[in-house]
């Protein structure tokens, strides 16, 4: 049936909005944050090696992603692993985007970041990526060296899948980890990434 | 089960939501119900025990929020604020609270009312209208059909 009534619901269809806008949605964020249901807030941060997706619970950092990762997945995991209620909220994200920021203008030596561990099981794993998080700026250790500290001197093969399993690459510097006798090693995001890092901050 | 994350649930789904609040309770109310019914999901979403027919659910959760602010705009008098102005010349008049043919359906009783808000603005099948309202298909096929009369029969008298 094509009547008046049908004409006019669809024109008055035609006039509306075509969703919430960019305010509503970080007043919703905002909102969320304040009562307590926002578990995973992220955004994308510019930088030198591509847009990074960076998230964040109330314990802190907990997800660094180069672009190689869609940002569907990065969430994805984010939703599984910690909790579904994610939200984009880029003010909420602010102070890491600033520290990454002076980061890659060579001019932060040292994250002040919180860091929440979620994503890397209680092992192992967990204490290597402690370890790494302490090698200082512009300072390198070998595989074995990390494996060492970590307190297994023997592994160096499950040390070097730690690093890889990183996901907080850049402010856990698995960058600053190289095999025995200069050579690079391998990285989460790809070697040239790894020698841009290095070489920034050789300065 | 995993959910999706909710971002992608307000990225696919929070377009309709919105739309179908600005024509159940008008624009400037639309807003904060937009909010409400988010906060409202967010905070069941963890609980919920499958992620079958998000967008039926979200807009489950809206309606019910356009019934709260359509029922207290009914308790509370009308601020002079909100009067529409006339229109200037050459302008359309755009009426404070959205299309005239909006302000009718929501003269409709309740249920007939969500029904075909859902159906003609959400664009919801019978069944997902059946789902958002937690009626029978039946009934929801009814409410629709039942609210378009009455719309056909005053429009003609």
């Amino acid at each position: 049936m094509n009547d008046g009534l049908d004409r006019d619901l669809a024109e008055a269809a035609g006039t509306l909005p075509t969703g919430p806008s960019l305010d509503a949605l970080r007043r919703l964020a905002k909102r969320a944050k304040q009562e307590g249901v926002l578990d995973v807030a992220y955004a994308q941060v510019d930088s030198p090696l591509g847009p990074l997706t960076v998230a964040a619970t109330d314990r802190g950092l907990v997800r660094v992603a180069y672009p190689d990762h869609t940002l569907d997945s990065v969430l994805e995991v984010l939703s599984r692993e910690i909790s579904p209620r994610v939200l984009e909220a880029p003010e909420r994200l602010d102070p890491i985007r600033r520290e990454l920021d002076e980061y890659f203008e060579g001019h932060l030596r040292r994250f002040a970041t919180k860091i929440d561990w979620s994503l890397t099981a209680d092992g192992f794993f967990r204490k290597v990526l402690r370890t790494t998080a302490r090698i200082g700026y512009g300072k390198v250790l070998t595989y074995g060296e990390v494996a060492a500290k970590a307190g297994s001197p023997k592994a160096v093969r499950a040390t070097g899948n730690g690093l890889g399993s990183n996901p907080m690459p850049v402010v856990v510097p698995c960058h600053r980890v190289v095999r025995t006798g200069g050579a690079l090693g391998g990285y989460t995001g790809g070697i040239e990434r790894k020698e841009f890092l290095l070489a920034l901050e050789r300065g | 089960m995993s959910l999706p994350p909710f971002q992608t649930l307000l990225d696919s789904h929070g377009a309709t939501v919105h739309r179908f609040l600005v024509a159940a309770v008008g624009p400037s109310d639309a807003e904060d119900c937009f909010q409400e019914a988010c906060i409202a999901a967010l905070r069941a979403y963890p609980r919920l025990e499958h992620s079958d027919n998000l967008r039926a659910w979200l807009l489950k959760i809206a309606q019910r929020k356009a019934i709260d602010a359509h029922r207290a705009r009914a308790r509370r008098p009308v601020p002079v604020e909100h009067a529409p102005e006339p229109a200037s010349p050459g302008m359309p008049a755009v009426p404070v609270n959205g299309q005239p043919v909006w302000a009718r359906v929501r003269e409709l009783p309740e249920k007939q009312r969500m029904a075909v808000f859902l159906r003609s603005v959400a664009d919801l099948s019978y069944a997902d209208v059946a789902r958002a309202l937690d009626c029978s298909q039946d009934a929801a096929r009814r409410n629709v059909h039942e609210g378009l009369k009455r719309l056909r029969e005053e429009m003609q008298s």
